[in-house]
C-alpha cells in the first residue's frame, strides 16, 4: 500500500492491496467462524442435553477456553504446523489455512458455550412437550438448535467479533506476508510499528465498519426471519 | 386402559400422590377435580409417563397411544402448522387437525403470536397429530376466556366423539358437568370419590364430594 496515503483514500481509490487484504480477513474469519460453528453447536447442544459424570467441569472448562490467549493458541498451532512438527508435512504454516486453524481453535469455545447455555434454557421450556411426544435424542438436539437459531446468531456474532479483532495468532502463524497472509488487524499492528499512525487508524475504522456491517446485516436477517416464524 | 395400583409418587419431602388406585377405562371423558394441590396433574402427568411412581403400579392395558395437553403449554418457535406437522406420527394431516380445532386460518402465524385460547386449541392439534387413543387435558381452560372457553370445550366434544379416550383436570365444577362422564374427585393424593357424573352431581356419596359440589373448602 503506498504509504503517503490515507485509509479514505485507499478506499475512495480502490486500492486493490486493500481490498485484498480486507477480503482475506473476511474470508480467514468467515470460515473460522463456518468450522467453529459446525463444531461448536453440536458440541454445545450435546453438553446441554446429556447428563454425565464431570459435567459441571466440562462446562467450567469450556467456559474458561472462551478466555484463551490467542498468542498462545498461535504459538501451539505454530509448533503443529511448522516443519519439525506433528503436521508439518501438510506445509500449511504461513498460509491462509493456518490462520483459520488458529481462528477456528479460539472461536470453537466461544461458539460452544454460548450455545450450550441457549440451548439448556430451551431444553428446560421443551423438556415436558418433547418428552410427551416421545422425541428421539438426535431429533430433540436438531429441534432445539433450530429452533434457538436466532438466539444462536448471536453466539456466531460474539466467534466472528473475537475472529475479526485477533491478530495474536494470525501474525504468529500467518506471518503477515504482504499480498498473501496480510490481513486488517496485522496491517494495523505493521502500521503502528513503522510509525504510520493515521494509516493504522484508518485501517482501524475500516475495520470497525466492516465489523459493524457484518452485526447489522445479522440483525436485520434475525428481525425477518422471526417476523416469519415466531 | 391404565390402571393406577395403590400409586404413591413423592418428591422429596412431599407425597403428591398418596396410595392412589384408580382406573381409566375406554368411553366418556373423564374429569378429574379437586382443590389445588390435589394430585390432578400429577395423575395426568403420571398416566402420560413422564413422572414415575415412587411405590405402586401403573398399568397399561394395550399399549395405548397417549397424548397431552399441558396446562400452560410450549409452542415450538415454528409456525402452527409446522407445530402440528412436527408432532404428526404418520400421514400429514395438518390441515384437518388446524380445521378441527378452527385455526385454519392461522397455519402460517408464527405459533408464538397466536392468543391464549389459539394456543390451547393449537396444542390440542398438536397432541392430536400423535393420533391417540387417550388424550390428557391439564386444565385446559384455566386462563381463557368464555368465548375461548367454549370453543375449547366444543373441540374436546368433537375429539370425544372420535372414540378418543379424554382424562382432563378443571377446577370449574361447571366444565366437569358440561363435559364429564365420569368425575373423579382427588384431595391430598387421594381419590375421594368416582362415579358416573349424574350420580357425582346429584348423589354425592362423601362428605369431601357434597362439600366440594357446594362449593366449601376442602382443608
Amino acid at each position: 500500500m503506498p504509504e503517503n496515503l490515507s485509509a479514505l483514500d485507499l478506499v475512495l481509490t480502490g486500492d486493490p492491496a486493500l481490498f485484498a487484504i480486507v477480503r482475506l480477513a473476511l474470508v480467514v474469519s468467515l470460515s473460522a467462524v463456518l468450522l467453529a460453528a459446525l463444531i461448536g453447536v453440536p458440541l454445545g447442544a450435546a453438553i446441554a442435553l446429556s447428563s454425565f459424570r464431570g459435567r459441571d467441569a466440562a462446562i467450567v472448562f469450556l467456559n474458561a477456553m472462551m478466555g484463551l490467549p490467542p498468542v498462545v493458541i498461535g504459538l501451539i498451532v505454530y509448533l503443529a504446523l511448522s516443519r519439525s512438527g506433528p503436521l508439518g508435512e501438510w506445509g500449511l504454516l504461513f498460509t491462509p489455512q493456518a490462520m483459520v486453524i488458529a481462528q477456528t481453535i479460539l472461536v470453537t469455545p466461544i461458539i460452544a458455550a454460548l450455545a450450550r447455555q441457549t440451548i439448556e434454557d430451551l431444553w428446560l421450556e421443551y423438556r415436558d412437550e418433547l418428552t410427551a411426544m416421545d422425541v428421539r435424542p438426535l431429533r430433540r438436539i436438531t429441534t432445539l438448535v433450530w429452533d434457538a437459531r436466532f438466539s444462536l446468531i448471536t453466539a456466531l456474532l460474539a466467534g466472528f467479533g473475537r475472529a475479526a479483532a485477533e491478530v495474536g495468532a494470525v501474525i504468529i502463524v500467518g506471518g503477515n506476508i504482504d499480498g498473501f497472509t496480510r490481513t486488517m488487524t496485522t496491517a494495523i499492528a505493521l502500521e503502528t510499528s513503522k510509525g504510520n499512525l493515521p494509516l493504522a487508524i484508518g485501517l482501524g475504522l475500516v475495520l470497525i465498519a466492516i465489523v459493524l456491517a457484518v452485526n447489522g446485516l445479522a440483525w436485520a436477517l434475525r428481525r425477518a426471519a422471526e417476523r416469519l416464524a415466531g | 386402559m391404565i390402571r393406577f395400583d395403590e400409586v404413591t409418587i413423592a418428591a422429596g419431602a412431599v407425597t403428591l400422590l398418596d396410595r392412589l388406585s384408580l382406573t381409566l377405562a375406554a368411553g366418556a371423558p373423564t374429569v378429574l377435580i379437586g382443590p389445588n394441590g390435589a394430585g390432578k396433574s400429577t395423575v395426568l402427568r403420571a398416566a402420560m409417563g413422564l413422572l414415575p411412581p415412587t411405590s405402586g403400579r401403573i398399568l397399561r392395558e394395550g399399549e395405548p397411544r397417549r397424548a397431552i395437553v399441558f396446562q400452560r403449554p410450549t409452542m415450538l418457535r415454528r409456525t402452527a402448522e409446522a407445530n402440528v406437522r412436527y408432532a404428526m406420527a404418520d400421514a400429514d394431516r395438518t390441515a384437518e387437525l388446524l380445521a378441527l380445532v378452527g385455526l385454519e386460518h392461522a397455519a402460517t402465524r408464527p405459533a408464538r403470536r397466536l392468543s391464549g385460547g389459539e394456543q390451547q386449541r393449537l396444542a390440542l392439534a398438536r397432541a392430536l397429530a400423535r393420533d391417540p387413543t387417550i388424550l390428557f387435558l391439564d386444565e385446559p381452560t384455566a386462563s381463557l376466556d368464555p368465548a375461548s372457553t367454549k370453543a375449547m370445550e366444543d373441540v374436546i366434544r368433537a375429539v370425544g366423539r372420535q372414540g378418543i379416550k379424554v382424562v382432563m383436570s378443571t377446577h370449574d365444577l361447571g366444565e366437569a358437568r358440561r363435559l364429564a362422564g365420569e368425575v373423579v374427585l382427588l384431595h391430598r393424593g387421594r381419590v375421594v370419590e368416582a362415579a358416573a357424573a349424574p350420580r357425582f352431581f346429584d348423589a354425592p356419596a362423601t362428605e369431601e364430594a357434597r362439600k366440594f359440589i357446594a362449593g366449601e373448602l376442602l382443608v
